[in-house]
């Protein structure tokens, strides 16, 4: 039977070059992204306002010695961190309400985490990093459920739509946020908290991210069933997946890691949702195979986003934030024209 | 063997089935006919957990469908639903492998290998193996549905219009490679279809139902008769016989 089939796929030349052609372009692209992102990543350790060389580090007295460990080194890992885990968190939201353009940024999720902190400061003071956390998990938990909410109630379901209304309601939340920051003359910090940037990143500043891998390995255990939610209820009853069960982890983990990379070293706007749409424009919608693939090109992302901004207006920095705000936001209006016109 | 046991359900103030006690037995294949309305792909959405019922019992193989775990269900029963409006970009290979989850849970061993190529092969879908759906034709995506379904291996199928966007001669093909599944590989199929030649032709057994109530149901030849599809279409009916087969005429 095997032998026949074969031949059959053999006799339509077409379809099975272009399959053996993409499967090879498919390895070598991830291995050349690794590749491209640990030379990267290497690079960004020497770059900055004092100078430090490599030969430098031999020499632990050195003053160049000190800043690697203090300051390049924590900044490095909370850029990979913050970058895998965000761009996970998006394609984890995008599969599971099954429109490519919802995303924790897009649905209002990163405004609740704002409207958190806010709330938190004012609270517990701007000194308690748990407190802050916790109450920022709580309101991201809250945004999200609401969202999905809205969703399901939602009449028009038209896939620009959706995330639309998102906008809308984390420009409300976000209003709400900055009117409470301006009562209380918080204003200022509330920007600088919100805007991502890891220039303030240095040891003893940035452990809290390490607990957004865990989010991530997780996402990866589950991601079979993630891929089986994502194709709607049916086929997921069908195969004996509890499809609310899923969906609700896979919406804990996304807004779990958002509360705790935005409250770690803010928003980076349009990573959840750009980097998850172009991985899965090159490689599909199979969570367990696109999901390292994102996880690396979301830190890639964030790592290109800082060194730029690091380096454009050198010895001053452009905050992470508003490179990616740039850059996604480029990259968005062309995804979603491209989705208008695939539509239409 | 599928027994509803009393099941009712209604929407709002309407009756969509109404107190049906039915046993489908195991083996060949089985369609439920009847108007548009008359509570078809209801009662196989209650069997397959995807609704469930107000009054009554669905059981599989004597398990209650709405106690029973959900994978060992679906190692037992699969079901394809009539709308299956898909956004997520899988090859067509991917998607049918996902028909062995309720086995191995996403770690494909030789075995579940072994069964997607079959089903691949079952379904001629070898030359589209890594074309993405959304690359297919709406038939070539119902085969690749209904693929993926039977890869599950259960041996109950349960298929919701299963011809929905098919033309002539790939819903002659999917009707052949049903039949081949309940005849070789001994399915119990069992199909929602509007087109009563349809079930006349390719079916062992029809249930006919109308508002949400069983009609009659029994072997194909003793339903086919101009009095009982007047009953169930509310319509003039010619039968014929032609080449051995009863071919109802509507007429009005």
């Amino acid at each position: 039977m095997s032998s026949t089939t074969e031949r059959r796929s053999g006799a339509a030349p077409a379809p099975s070059g272009q399959v053996r052609r993409r499967r090879g372009v498919r390895r070598r692209h991830v291995a050349a992204a690794l590749a491209a992102l640990v030379v990267a990543a290497l690079g960004s350790l020497f770059v900055g306002v004092s100078d430090v060389s490599p030969a430098d580090l031999l020499d632990a007295d050195e003053a160049g010695t000190r800043v690697f460990w203090t300051s390049r080194v924590p900044r490095l890992t909370a850029i990979l961190l913050a970058g895998s885990a965000t761009a996970v968190a998006g394609l984890v939201m995008m599969s599971l309400t099954r429109n490519r353009f919802v995303s924790p940024q897009t649905a209002g999720t990163t405004e609740w985490v704002g409207l958190g902190i806010v709330v938190a400061t004012l609270a517990f003071g701007s000194t308690s990093v748990l407190g802050k956390m916790g109450i920022a998990v709580a309101f991201s938990l809250v945004g999200t459920a609401l969202f999905v909410w809205l969703l399901q109630r939602m009449v028009l379901t038209d896939i620009v739509v959706v995330p639309l209304v998102g906008i809308l309601l984390g420009g409300v939340v976000s209003a709400a946020a900055a009117f409470l920051a301006y009562r209380f003359e918080l204003l200022q910090s509330v920007d600088a908290w919100m805007n991502g940037d890891f220039s303030g990143v240095v040891a003893g500043r940035y452990e809290l991210l390490w607990l957004v891998p865990a989010a991530t390995v997780v996402a990866y255990l589950y991601a079979d069933r993630f891929s089986v939610a994502g194709m709607g209820e049916g086929f997921a009853v069908n195969l004996g997946v509890p499809y609310t069960r899923v969906v609700t982890l896979g919406l804990v983990i996304a807004s779990v890691v958002t509360a705790i990379v935005v409250v770690g070293v803010g928003s980076i706007p349009f990573l959840g949702l750009v980097v998850p749409n172009l991985v899965t424009l090159a490689l599909g919608d199979n969570l367990r195979r696109v999901l390292p693939v994102t996880a690396v090109t979301g830190a890639a992302f964030v790592l290109v986003c800082d060194v730029v901004g690091r380096t454009i207006r050198y010895p001053y920095e452009i905050p992470v934030g508003t490179v990616g705000g740039v850059i996604g936001g480029v990259v968005f209006i062309v995804l979603l024209l491209r989705a208008r016109r695939r539509v239409a | 063997m599928i027994e509803f046991r009393s099941v009712s359900k209604s929407f709002g103030d309407t009756r969509v089935v109404d107190d049906v006690s039915l046993t489908i037995p195991t083996g060949g294949i089985t369609s439920l006919v009847g108007a548009n309305g008359a509570g078809k792909s209801t009662l196989l959405s209650i069997a397959a957990r995807l609704l469930p019922a107000d009054r009554g019992r669905v059981l599989v193989d004597g398990l209650d469908v709405a106690t029973t775990p959900g994978p060992v269900l679906a190692r037992r029963l699969a079901v394809l639903r009539q709308e299956n409006a898909m956004s997520v970009r899988l090859t067509v290979r991917e998607l049918v492998a996902f028909g062995r989850f309720p086995h191995s849970g996403g770690r494909l061993t030789a075995e579940d290998h072994r069964l997607v190529d079959e089903a691949m092969a079952w379904f001629e879908l070898d030359p589209l193996a890594d074309r993405h759906l959304d690359q297919l034709s709406g038939g070539q995506r119902q085969r690749a549905y209904v693929a993926m379904v039977m890869c599950q291996g259960t041996d109950h199928v349960l298929l919701d219009e299963p011809l929905n966007n098919l033309d002539m001669r790939h819903a002659v093909q999917m009707m052949r490679m049903l039949r081949g599944m309940a005849d070789e590989l001994g399915r119990t199929v069992v199909l929602v279809v509007h087109d009563v030649n349809v079930a006349s032709c390719y079916s062992d057994r029809i249930v006919a139902l109308r508002e949400g109530q069983l009609v009659a149901e029994g072997p194909t030849a003793d339903l086919m008769t101009p009095e009982l599809l007047r009953g169930v279409f509310d319509v003039e009916v010619e039968v014929h016989e032609l080449a051995g087969r009863r071919i109802g005429v509507p007429w009005s």
